[in-house]
């Protein structure tokens, strides 16, 4: 499921339900999930995705 | 007369030598409670009479050559959400009205083997789901140094109670950094073992992946020493040599962690980073790769643990909960499993990443708390001259090392201007906490 998808259909149920003061909330998770998803540790199954970084200190 | 004991290790002697007695000591802590609690609310539960009849039990023994160790006669309160036989355990919500623990939770009866006397049950974050301790059923708890202020959370009431010498020490929970924040907040020692060191069994749990159980106390000393009992290695051999600051390696990890810090905290770790480096220490700085994910796997990984717990009270009876903690639980209940999962692989990622920057360096070195104790009521606080959520900030120090696992200590290394306590966090190899207590101590006598 795309983040757009997932909001707009997190938003909506949400608000079937009255808990509006999650709008905000959501709103700041579909970031996270965004930083989430962006991260290069996540395989791409068509082989594109380099190994991540370790990052060793210097 | 004699002085008052300063410190558990302190009492301790005095107990041993029996120059004061453990009934004593107690009184002097119910008399602070009495004093103070209704205004500072550290305690949900206070155990006066039984704590009186431990504290009798404890003299009785002590007199008769049968001591138990040096938790033998202390006075300590336990964080409510930590199971003690025949008690409530609250979790500082309306949810669990009515339970009592039908026996203690495995870290409770170790410290009930050692002879520690159990003062009461400490104020928190209800279900430990937070960083102020303001969201509470019966109400926040205040800073002992600022009533207007937080001492931070989610371990906030046990933070109260030892500052305020209501307890020699206090027994906690740290999921992303509920001893440490508050020990910092307040000027106080509080360690996170290594996962899994002290066992959870009998402690509700807000996220099973990165919740620790660890001691709030007044020094490194007393820390290492309730912390032997918890996590049952008193019989343990110790380090037998001071650890020297001379040679000392310690990892500063700037990029981050060093970028959004109060003026006042970043000028009180600098200075110690130069105290280190005079006494011969060797600072150098060290890079974690992924810093830009750590909030985002923390927040995935406690917000889906902590909303599967509490789905079958969230659907029903969500009134009893907090507003905001209820939000935020809710909240959770929209992780998807596939986000989850990468979470939990970026843990992995992250964990690999620390064990690198501690390769070939005895610890890390970093604030633990961005900014000093927050007021009660704010929802943003500014931070280099930008306003910050508050709950963002407060862990953006130490929620990596509950991803990780790693031990961490905080210990405080001076004041704001305000008179407000700074702290700063060290952090260990993963499985050597006894190491970093030692390291701690000795930078400890230069804080």
């Amino acid at each position: 499921m795309t983040v757009t998808a997932w909001l707009e259909h997190a938003l909506q149920d949400a608000n079937r339900r009255g808990l509006t003061s999650l709008g905000p909330l959501l709103e700041a998770l579909a970031r996270s999930v965004l930083a989430l998803r962006a991260a290069d540790w996540n395989l791409d199954p068509a082989g594109h995705t380099t190994r991540p970084s370790t990052g060793h200190g210097r | 007369m004699a002085a008052e004991p300063k410190t558990l290790a302190e009492l301790s002697r005095a107990l041993t030598k029996r120059s004061l007695s453990a009934e004593a000591a107690l009184e002097h802590c119910l008399a602070r409670i009495a004093d103070r609690n209704q205004s500072l609310n550290a305690f949900i539960t206070v155990l006066a009479d039984e704590a009186r009849a431990q504290a009798r039990q404890a003299d009785r023994e002590i007199a008769a050559g049968h001591h138990r160790g040096p938790l033998h006669g202390v006075p300590i309160s336990l964080k409510d959400i930590i199971d003690l036989r025949g008690v409530p355990t609250t979790a500082a919500s309306r949810v669990r009205e009515g339970f009592i623990a039908p026996q203690d939770a495995a870290v409770v009866a170790r410290l009930r083997e050692a002879g520690a006397v159990f003062v009461g049950k400490a104020n928190l974050h209800e279900f430990a789901f937070g960083t102020t301790n303001e969201d509470s059923a019966f109400g926040p708890v205040r800073h002992p140094l600022d009533a207007a202020r937080s001492p931070g959370g989610s371990s906030g009431g046990s933070a109260a109670s030892v500052l305020a010498g209501m307890a020699y020490a206090s027994i906690g929970t740290d999921t992303g950094g509920s001893v440490r924040i508050p020990a910092a907040a307040c000027g106080l020692v509080g360690l996170k073992p290594t996962l899994g060191e002290v066992p959870a069994d009998g402690v509700v749990p807000l996220s099973a992946t990165m919740d620790h159980v660890g001691p709030l106390c007044r020094s490194v000393e007393d820390a290492a020493t309730v912390y032997r009992v918890m996590s049952g290695s008193a019989g343990a051999a110790r380090p037998a040599a001071a650890r020297e600051l001379r040679g000392l390696r310690c990892g500063v990890p700037r990029a981050y962690f060093l970028d959004l810090l109060d003026h006042d905290v970043a000028a009180q770790f600098d200075e110690l980073c130069q105290r280190l480096t005079r006494a011969g220490a060797i600072l150098d700085e060290v890079a974690i790769g992924h810093t830009a994910q750590i909030a985002p796997v923390y927040l995935h990984i406690v917000l889906a643990e902590a909303a599967a717990y509490h789905a079958p009270t969230l659907e029903r009876q969500p009134g009893d909960y907090t507003p905001n903690v209820r939000i935020r639980l809710e909240m959770g209940r929209y992780i998807l499993a596939e986000d989850y999962v990468r979470a939990m692989r970026g843990r992995e990622v992250l964990t690999t990443e620390v064990n690198a920057a501690l390769d070939g360096r005895d610890v890390l070195l970093l604030p633990s708390l961005a900014v000093p104790a927050t007021r009660l009521g704010a929802a943003t606080v500014q931070v280099g001259g930008v306003e910050e959520p508050v709950r963002n900030i407060m862990l953006r120090l130490t929620q990596l090392f509950n991803i990780t696992g790693h031990p961490a200590i905080s210990m405080p290394c001076g004041h704001t201007g305000e008179g407000l306590p700074v702290g700063v966090q060290l952090v260990g190899k993963s499985g050597r906490t006894p190491e970093l207590l030692h390291v701690a101590a000795t930078v400890e006598s230069i804080c």
